[in-house]
């Protein structure tokens, strides 16, 4: 045995892995081909997401722990507790916005339905004729790859970090290219990619497009979705774009978003920019004067009902799955940690993992 | 908005300038873009206290004969939209242009390493200090120390000493025994033998390298290293630039190949992408007359004018030899990489210090834990430090290729209609 635990993937849900297990007393073995996932491009908002019951369960859970953390992440972790502004362009997305306020404060967190005047108040640089807003007071922003790295060192006796990638897994034992075999209690899949791994998991690569200015004077305070957000993050199928913007502390907008099934390429697509960009710039027009300073892209890994895989693999005992988060790795990175840790250490969990459970997939496992 | 051309020269230095007049001959039609305010490039920099060049007026008045080369200043690359399509920006507009041929004339970059005390305000590069002077930065009566290496130090102390600057030291890393072994070959190129005649001065020091500069709020002091001993300069100005550094990332973007820091070229300046050429410093620092060779060899070559193209072959190699030279002799030293110290600011732009960066295994990691690199600069300044401090090599450039007004980015779309221009 190599360690009592191997992670493969170094990413905010391994590292977040990683600190849980370490912290219960068990040596890690984290390994990393450092190729850059989801963690190194995304946009880092910490956001509850309430599309289905198990999403808002997790994202709930999740930011409630990220608050614990909060006070004690370094300033390299650009933790901000700013918000959520969700947006109405018109009264159909207002009504959306008044069933998600009433979801929520049912789940005691806290939220305000905003009027337009007031939608203006709190974000001026916004266009006129929005109708209203919904201002989530929880949410915030970090930069995750530096909170992954601080999760690594908070427990450094315990974790050891490997360079290495990663060919094979077969239950509690994995193969690194060079050949050499190495196995542990309990193996956790902790990479966006793993289905280069174990082609049968259900997940896609959902390639995602970010786009970051130069710095300026504070314009704005909130992270800024559009209510239409989430039809464009549960398209299955195709190309969408929905504005989402978010004030970085350095005084930098950092502009997103989109969503394609279809492209497997990393490069920056100009077309799928373009009209990214067309969307942030008809709700904050302003924004079509400002210098862009970087633009990239990223994937995410999705699952067909958009949860992620939590528990073990429906068929190899000894593997563990942490992976599948979408759009919502960096959110639901600290939930994650405990439902996987605490499944693997047979311990009850805060939450019902029956929805993340991997198990879900497996009696529709034939292709289609 | 998307133009057409048949040929498009990047870079209106000296060699993207001989590359258009060149061309200019086959009627073709031609776009020269440059992103300065007039074309001259860094050598030949206008500005209201820059000398008259006359080998750049004569291109000068050969462009604006030539009724078929337009010029595109205060314009710069900022995307790539296609094969043979680049998405152009200046400070009005944005379009797309189309091209049959390229040319890339992308120049050089001063090659800037921190050491402390780097970021005061008065600290400049040397080829910087330059720029400021012939911008009209007022430098009479003020001492100023020349520091880094390669000839471009006696430039820039005789552009100061001209603008009524009183020239301190002039401290050049390479050693007695390499500059006298590079004065000993001067006499085969006889116009640099007069040029280094003319421009040497008394202070200057071989064998000499800054190691701290001192100052509360402002440069007040050096502190240069000459030979074993420490000696401290007062000055009000520090001009340190460490040779140049040829400007390859866009050549590399666009697919040609890179070695040894340079875009690899052959005898037409051809490089390995079809139907792109590179001439001028972006293929090996040489100095403003090789660069004028190469960029009219490039220009005859891309509009199929060979003959004209091949008699220009010796010259070149003479001017190859010089830039070999130069590349010999001038060598940094290696224990200039111990300049910066843990603390020293590497990254201006995110204010990240050396010690982050240095700990990192690679470029992307330092950018990913440090964000060294990730401010408007881009890395151009910070990536080329850490090149020569950690060797790690330049990556590949993204959209934009230099900031660029979000606008901009619209017009990057291939279908107009996906992207509709809403804002005037």
């Amino acid at each position: 045995m190599n360690a009592d635990v191997i992670i493969v993937g170094a990413g905010i849900i391994g590292a977040a892995c990683a600190h849980g297990f370490a912290e219960r007393g068990l040596d890690v073995l984290l390994l990393d081909d450092q190729r850059g996932g989801a963690t190194a491009a995304g946009m880092g908002h910490l956001v509850v997401m309430d599309d289905n019951p198990a999403e808002l369960a997790l994202s709930h859970y999740s930011l409630s722990l990220w608050r614990q953390w909060a006070p004690l992440l370094d300033e390299g972790c650009a933790y901000r507790n700013c918000g959520t502004l969700w947006l109405a362009a018109n009264e159909d997305e207002l009504a959306v916005a008044e069933q998600k306020s009433t979801l929520l404060d049912a789940e005691g967190l806290g939220c305000r339905m905003l009027s337009a005047s007031a939608v203006h108040e709190a974000e001026p640089m916004l266009r006129p004729g929005l109708v209203g807003g919904l201002h989530v007071s929880g949410d915030g922003i970090v930069y995750a790859p530096n909170v992954a790295r601080w999760l690594l060192a908070q427990q450094p006796q315990r974790i050891r970090q490997q360079h290495a990638q990663v060919s094979e897994v077969s239950g509690n034992r994995v193969r690194l290219c060079s050949g050499e075999w190495l196995s542990a209690e309990v193996v956790v899949l902790a990479t966006g990619s793993a289905r280069e791994l174990c082609p049968e998991l259900p997940i896609r690569p959902k390639k995602g497009h970010l786009l970051i200015t130069d710095r300026y004077p504070t314009r704005l305070r909130h992270q800024l979705v559009e209510l239409g957000y989430v039809s464009s993050a549960h398209s299955s199928a195709g190309t969408s774009v929905a504005f989402n913007a978010q004030p970085r502390p350095t005084g930098q907008i950092l502009i997103g978003s989109s969503r394609q099934f279809d492209s497997l390429t990393p490069e920056v697509e100009h077309d799928v920019l373009a009209r990214m960009l067309q969307r942030a710039i008809d709700y904050l027009p302003s924004l079509a004067q400002m210098n862009a300073i970087r633009s990239w892209t990223g994937f995410r890994a999705a699952t067909p009902d958009s949860l992620p895989l939590l528990g073990p693999h429906p068929s190899q005992p000894g593997l563990w799955l942490a992976l599948g988060h979408e759009g919502l790795g960096v959110t639901t990175a600290p939930a994650t940690a405990q439902l996987v840790v605490n499944q693997v250490c047979k311990q009850p969990c805060a939450i019902d993992v029956t929805p993340y459970l991997p198990q879900r997939f497996a009696s529709a496992e034939q292709p289609a | 908005m998307k133009r057409d051309v048949d040929l498009l020269i990047l870079g209106a230095g000296p060699a993207g300038m001989a590359a258009a007049v060149a061309a200019s001959a086959s009627g073709q039609r031609i776009a020269l873009v440059d992103d300065n305010p007039a074309t001259g490039g860094q050598i030949w920099r206008a500005g209201a206290q820059a000398p008259r060049y006359p080998a750049a007026e004569n291109l000068r008045a050969q462009l604006a004969a030539a009724k078929n080369v337009e010029c595109f200043t205060a314009t710069r690359v900022i995307a790539q939209t296609g094969a043979h399509e680049l998405l152009l920006e200046n400070p009005l507009h944005s379009w797309r242009i189309g091209y049959t041929q390229l040319i890339l004339c992308t120049g050089a970059r001063e090659v800037l390493l921190p050491f402390p005390g780097w970021t005061l305000p008065g600290v400049t590069g040397a080829g910087g200090l330059q720029a400021l002077i012939k911008g009209g930065v007022p430098v009479r009566g003020e001492r100023v120390v020349v520091a880094g290496s390669g000839p471009l130090l006696l430039a820039s102390a005789a552009s100061a000493k001209a603008a009524g600057a009183r020239i301190e030291c002039i401290a050049e890393q390479a050693s007695l025994a390499s500059l006298a072994a590079f004065a000993l070959q001067l006499p085969r190129w006889p116009g640099k033998l007069r040029q280094a005649i003319e421009l040497f001065d008394r202070h200057y020091q071989p064998h000499s390298h800054v190691v701290e500069a001192l100052g509360d709020g402002r440069v007040q002091a050096v502190r240069i290293r000459r030979g074993s001993r420490l000696v401290e300069i007062p000055c009000d100005r520090l001009a340190c630039g460490f040779g140049l550094r040829a400007n390859t990332e866009l050549a590399q973007t666009l697919g040609c190949a890179i070695e040894a820091q340079a875009v690899v070229v052959d005898n037409l300046q051809r490089t390995s992408l079809a139907g792109h050429f590179a001439a001028g410093e972006c293929t090996g620092i040489g100095g403003n007359e090789l660069a004028q060779v190469e960029g009219a060899i490039a220009g005859f070559a891309a509009v199929g004018l060979l003959a004209e193209a091949q008699a220009l072959t010796a010259r070149r190699r003479h001017w190859q030899r010089f830039a070999d030279l130069l590349k010999r002799h001038f060598a940094l030293d290696p224990e200039l990489k111990s300049l910066p110290t843990a603390d020293t600011v590497l990254c201006r732009c995110e204010d990240v210090p050396y010690g982050a960066v240095a700990q990192q295994a690679s470029w992307r990691q330092a950018k990913l834990h440090s964000r060294c690199g990730m401010g408007a600069c881009q890395g151009r300044v910070c990536g080329t430090a850490a090149e020569v401090l950690l060797g790690w090599p330049t990556p590949t450039l993204r959209a934009p290729f230099v900031p660029a007004r979000v606008d901009s980015l619209l017009h990057a779309a291939a279908l107009s209609s996906a992207a509709p221009t809403a804002v005037e």
